[in-house]
């Protein structure tokens, strides 16, 4: 039953969010406050969600997956902001197709919670204060960011995962990422090169970027308020 | 010594072999092409050590990279004849489609540097396919089949990936090209008009119909239009091969 109330209680807080964009940096901070209180409660049945505020990924296979849930969790609150209130002047293209990546994102994120089940982390505390969702430069480009660094992402955490049906699962889903990337860039530069740039895919080797979860996790950061333990990750 | 900053930072047992496996293939003949050659400090730059560190690729690592080859040196003579030969692409894309181009080129340097003296000849190419289409003269069939290409290596990449996980390096390597392809093939389709992503098995160039066969497959309890996008989904080498083929003369 508390378990109940307080998963209701975050939803409410979550909703709350939309209905007070102006509050949303003190929000942040005080729905991190509340997360501490439910992962106490359910600190004796969850091994992922330790007391202190923060989450373990885990080891292994689960663990990388909970390294690409933890993404997923974060592309999809900021599309979900995106696209409760669009930027001004965003043309009915941009919505349509930052529509499409939101629901995209959306599915990535519980499809990942559902494979993981019970090892699945808790939901992230997100923070975009440093993004202004009412300017498309700035929104385009947080989405240009979040992409190419999912893409990197996934691209460098393939040869961490040993069981063949994960990796054809994470491949599934990189490629989409990739697809919205060049998306969100011919948004940003449309008929350059940009769409696949010299900034992102090396020009010589035709090779799009690759990091590892540190790197990648180092980041996001500036995005998440949830503290994120990454030491049990496989390294090879 | 444009060598000295192509291997600036590299491990330097790494950057011997090379270029002493450079040295190697410039004697015997087998990289004819001065472009290649040019190309070689680089392909070979980025892989990492384990990636031949044994000297010789199993074979079936040598299967898969032919393979990918193999569709690599289509994609590339596709755009490089478009692009050289041929006046099919207006100035307003012609910035895209050149990126394209060198990252195709740079995936077969890349690959035949993989591979050295195993990489398959590149084939002879009849893109009329017979006489089906005519993409050089026909900017929306040029569009068509550089969409087609594009989705079809996404597609064969990502269905290789699992018989290249013994292989760190080459896996991620693989990954790194196909994320590319799927940036080419989201750009091509908004030139066309369409979305970047596939929404099941849609797609509007009915010969195209085989690299869009089971994109419509269910991930979970998801069964939207949504979710067939949010998941691409891989082909066999011989769905990708019965693609390729009316393409490859000899």
């Amino acid at each position: 039953m508390f378990e109940r109330l307080t998963h209701g209680a975050k939803e409410l807080q979550f909703l709350a969010r939309f209905a007070e964009p102006t509050g949303r940096r003190r929000f942040v901070q005080w729905s991190g406050i509340t997360l501490g209180v439910v992962a106490l409660g359910c600190s004796d049945n969850n091994d992922n969600n330790p007391p202190d505020n923060g989450v373990s990924l885990g080891s292994g296979d689960n663990g990388i997956l909970n390294y690409a849930y933890a993404l997923e969790q974060l592309e999809a609150a900021f599309y979900t902001m995106v696209t409760a209130s669009f930027y001004a002047n965003a043309s009915t293209d941009e919505k349509n197709i930052l529509g499409d990546i939101k629901a995209h994102e959306v599915i990535h994120r519980d499809f990942l919670k559902a494979t993981l089940g019970s090892a699945a982390i808790a939901d992230l505390q997100v923070d975009f204060s440093s993004i202004d969702f009412s300017s498309r430069s700035s929104v385009l480009g947080a989405a240009r960011a979040f992409e190419d660094l999912g893409v990197s992402a996934y691209n460098g955490a393939g040869k961490l995962l040993s069981n063949p049906d994960y990796l054809l699962v994470a491949g599934k889903i990189v490629s989409v990422e990739a697809r919205h990337a060049s998306a969100i860039r011919a948004m940003l530069q449309p008929n350059t090169t940009y769409f696949a740039g010299d900034d992102v895919v090396n020009r010589d080797t035709g090779l799009d970027g690759a990091n590892d979860p540190a790197s990648v996790l180092a980041t996001a950061d500036v995005y998440v308020t949830t503290t994120i333990d990454a030491s049990g990750l496989p390294t090879t | 010594m444009p060598d000295t900053t192509l291997f600036g930072g590299l491990d330097p047992e790494l950057t011997a072999r090379v270029l002493s496996r450079r040295e190697a293939l410039f004697r015997t003949g087998k990289m004819a092409s001065v472009v290649a050659l040019a190309s070689m400090p680089v392909a070979f730059g980025v892989m990492a050590k384990d990636a031949f560190a044994q000297g010789t690729l199993p074979q079936p690592i040598i299967d898969v990279l032919n393979f990918a080859l193999t569709l690599e040196y289509l994609e590339d003579e596709f755009y490089r004849t478009a692009l050289e030969t041929s006046s099919v692409i207006p100035g307003e894309t012609q910035p895209v489609f050149a990126q394209i181009s060198r990252h195709e080129s740079a995936h077969v340097t890349l690959l035949e540097g993989a591979l050295g003296s195993s990489a398959v000849a590149k084939p002879s190419f009849d893109f009329t396919a017979n006489g089906m289409f005519d993409p050089f003269n026909d900017y929306t069939e040029f569009l068509a089949l550089s969409q087609g290409f594009e989705d079809t290596g996404v597609r064969a990449y990502k269905g290789q990936a699992a018989n290249l996980m013994s292989q760190d390096a080459l896996l991620q390597i693989a990954l790194q090209i196909h994320s590319v392809e799927a940036r080419h093939a989201a750009e091509v389709r908004r030139i066309r008009g369409l979305r970047g992503w596939i929404t099941g098995s849609q797609n509007d160039v009915p010969a195209l119909q085989p690299t869009y066969a089971g994109e419509d497959a269910a991930n979970g309890s998801f069964t939207s239009a949504a979710q067939a996008e949010a998941f691409d989904e891989p082909l066999t080498k011989e769905a990708v091969l019965a693609i390729a083929t009316p393409f490859i003369v000899a």
